[in-house]
């Protein structure tokens, strides 16, 4: 190997690094607050870049109708328990929330969005529609169990990526797009050309992980979303409802989602299931952070990126086997490291 | 004294078990109003229901502060506080963690001095202090509970539930409990007080209730349930006269031929200060 090539291997190796870092943010900031394994998050990045290429093509991206009828059914359900309380300041929430914001959306979507808008404003429609499906997937599968045990959640994690995925299919069909990057000439440092995309990642990584971290290691809002996964109930009573905390949660996971697939969207072929071998690759890198650790699960994530350039160059058909092995000796340090705790019986 | 809190038939079933059926209390500004009974009476059921924590049948109205029957989230901003009974710490986190976040539905409000009420927190409690930075789960059994109570004073409450707060403590800590509690009753804060220790709870009280099988057997003035010879049979143990620290033993799991047992009719109330929780104006001979 020339150094040429382990420049370029390591340039490529942190740009995917960068994508798995934002996916490991998200993993562990929903983790700490809800206690779920955010498996769908590579679905919402897949679904991202795809709605942005449907509005490049100038169709009407499948994500509409996804959000459409998650929403009326959150609605159906908020809406129907908030009714049996005669709660109606829930209710009013409910019909905003899950009512009245997706409507809007899906109605900018469906009419204000021909194929001659400007890029950034598509841009800002996908994300909307991206984030809006995080509290409504946290209502329609989440929210009902959030009490339950962290492996039950994993379990309807995974369950709710299959059926993503599958509607993924139905909506976007089997094709992969790339949707166009940044505008501008790629930059030149010494022998390196790095195109803009990859720096915007690298960058978003950063600014976020840093975000992150100080927000939930110096403010008070960001302990109590804590205080909401370690004890429930003691978060009710210091006036932190557990629910809102997750709702905000899965916001910002649908933000960052979106943000992604933008990102990504231009770097590599995405198609309705590629959401599970970056999530997968995310997780090995949160991993790393005890999925408590914003800078530790960053710098694992890009680990992960950096093995798997490397890794394709020398091995490339043990490519994937490489990098998911890496998690082995993590989990070992880690098994020693912290003395074995008993799950909760709450 | 006005009324703080005002329950009226207020049941809790747990699929087909009922945890508490009609129960009728009221608890008012400036009083220690205590609820006492044996395990499985239905008192945690009962502040957990006037917390909004389960779901419950009957009326749970808050007269002073209207919008706080809302959710669990309005008693708490109403300053309503309930003190469980399993603590509910955030362990991970250090004790001034716990105490900031006690604080955190005030923190933004004008007048609202957040070192102000960790000092204030730190006089009440000064072990609490020595270990602010220790993490809440490597604290002892007392440790977490003086945590759990400072962490509901944060916020300054006008209402304060306690469920068993001396529940699995040693006696001196008991005893630092409830000078805290008699503290607080000095200081205007009205109080409800869940209890298993019977002897202390009615020492501290104004106004006692005895709940039994979910059901209010038993309602008057501390001093006339204290002298209740039922009460003294079941609850205080027989002649016994320790202080509020000594060593008073739980009570039966089952009363025989206590309160519970008998028809309504056979258990004619046997002091004049002493009512049947059905007939309600007993609450007005302790105002």
């Amino acid at each position: 190997m020339t150094f040429d090539i382990a420049a370029v291997l390591f340039q490529d190796g942190v740009a995917n690094g960068a994508v798995y870092v934002l996916l490991a943010t998200v993993l562990v900031l929903v983790f700490t607050v809800t206690r779920i394994v955010f498996v769908p998050q590579g679905d919402l990045i897949a679904f991202s870049a795809l709605t942005l290429a449907a509005f490049e093509a100038g169709h009407t991206p499948g994500t509409v109708w996804i959000l459409a009828l998650g929403a009326a059914l959150a609605l159906i359900l908020a809406g129907g328990k908030a009714a049996g309380e005669r709660n109606l300041a829930g209710l009013a929430s409910a019909a905003l929330w899950f009512g009245a914001v997706p409507a809007a959306i899906v109605l900018t979507a469906l009419f204000l969005v021909p194929k001659e808008a400007p890029l950034l404003w598509k841009m800002a429609v996908t994300c909307a529609l991206i984030t809006c499906l995080g509290p409504i997937l946290y209502r329609l599968v989440f929210e009902p169990i959030a009490a339950a045990s962290p492996l039950v959640l994993l379990i309807a994690a995974v369950a709710a990526h299959f059926g993503l995925s599958s509607i993924g299919l139905h909506v976007f069909g089997a094709e992969g797009v790339r949707t166009p990057g940044f505008a501008g000439p790629p930059l030149v440092v010494g022998d390196l050309v790095v195109t803009r995309q990859t720096v915007g990642v690298i960058a978003s990584s950063l600014v976020l992980v840093g975000l992150l971290s100080l927000f939930f290691r110096r403010s008070l809002s960001g302990k109590a979303l804590l205080a909401a996964a370690h004890n429930r109930r003691g978060a009710e009573l210091i006036g932190v409802s557990a629910t809102a905390a997750g709702r905000t949660a899965f916001i910002v996971a649908g933000l960052i989602g979106a943000i992604s697939g933008i990102l990504i969207g231009p770097m590599t072929t995405l198609y309705y299931d590629s959401g599970f071998i970056l999530g997968l690759k995310g997780f090995v890198g949160a991993i790393v952070g005890a999925l408590a650790i914003y800078p530790l699960a960053a710098l694992g994530a890009l680990l992960v990126g950096l093995v798997e350039a490397f890794a394709s160059f020398w091995a490339s058909a043990y490519r994937d086997v490489i990098v998911f092995t890496l998690i082995t000796p993590v989990l070992f340090w880690r098994s020693l490291a912290s003395p074995h705790v008993e799950e909760e019986a709450e | 004294m006005s009324i703080l809190l005002d329950l009226e038939r207020l049941s809790v079933r747990y699929n087909r078990l009922t945890a508490l059926s009609d129960v009728s209390l009221e608890a008012r500004a400036g009083e220690v109003t205590t609820v006492i009974g044996p395990n499985g009476a239905g008192k945690t059921s009962l502040v957990n229901a006037v917390m909004g924590l389960i779901p419950s049948r009957g009326r749970v109205t808050f007269p002073l502060w209207p919008k706080a029957a809302l959710s669990t989230g309005a008693r708490v901003r109403a300053r309503i506080c309930l003190v469980p009974e399993t603590r509910d710490l955030f362990g991970p986190m250090t004790v001034l963690d716990n105490l900031r976040l006690g604080a955190f539905v005030a923190r933004s409000e004008r007048g609202f001095d957040m070192e102000a009420r960790l000092a204030e927190v730190a006089r009440l409690f000064p072990r609490l202090d020595e270990r602010r930075h220790q993490q809440a789960q490597t604290l002892s059994g007392g440790e977490r509970q003086m945590l759990a109570l400072g962490r509901a004073l944060m916020l300054r409450p006008r209402f304060l539930m306690l469920d068993e707060p001396s529940l699995g403590l040693a006696p001196l800590v008991v005893a630092e409990i409830f000078r805290v509690i008699e503290q607080l009753k000095r200081d205007g804060v009205a109080i409800l007080l869940i209890e298993q220790n019977a002897r202390a709870a009615l020492r501290v009280a104004d106004h006692a209730y005895v709940l039994e099988g979910g059901e209010v057997q038993l309602q008057g003035s501390a001093a006339t349930v204290m002298a209740d010879a039922r009460v003294v049979g079941a609850y205080l143990g027989m002649g016994r006269t320790g202080g509020a620290q000594g060593p008073v033993a739980e009570p039966p799991e089952r009363i025989e031929g206590g309160l519970a047992s008998g028809s309504e009719a056979s258990r004619p109330a046997r002091d004049a200060g002493v009512h049947h929780a059905r007939t309600r104006p007993a609450i007005g001979a302790a105002s």
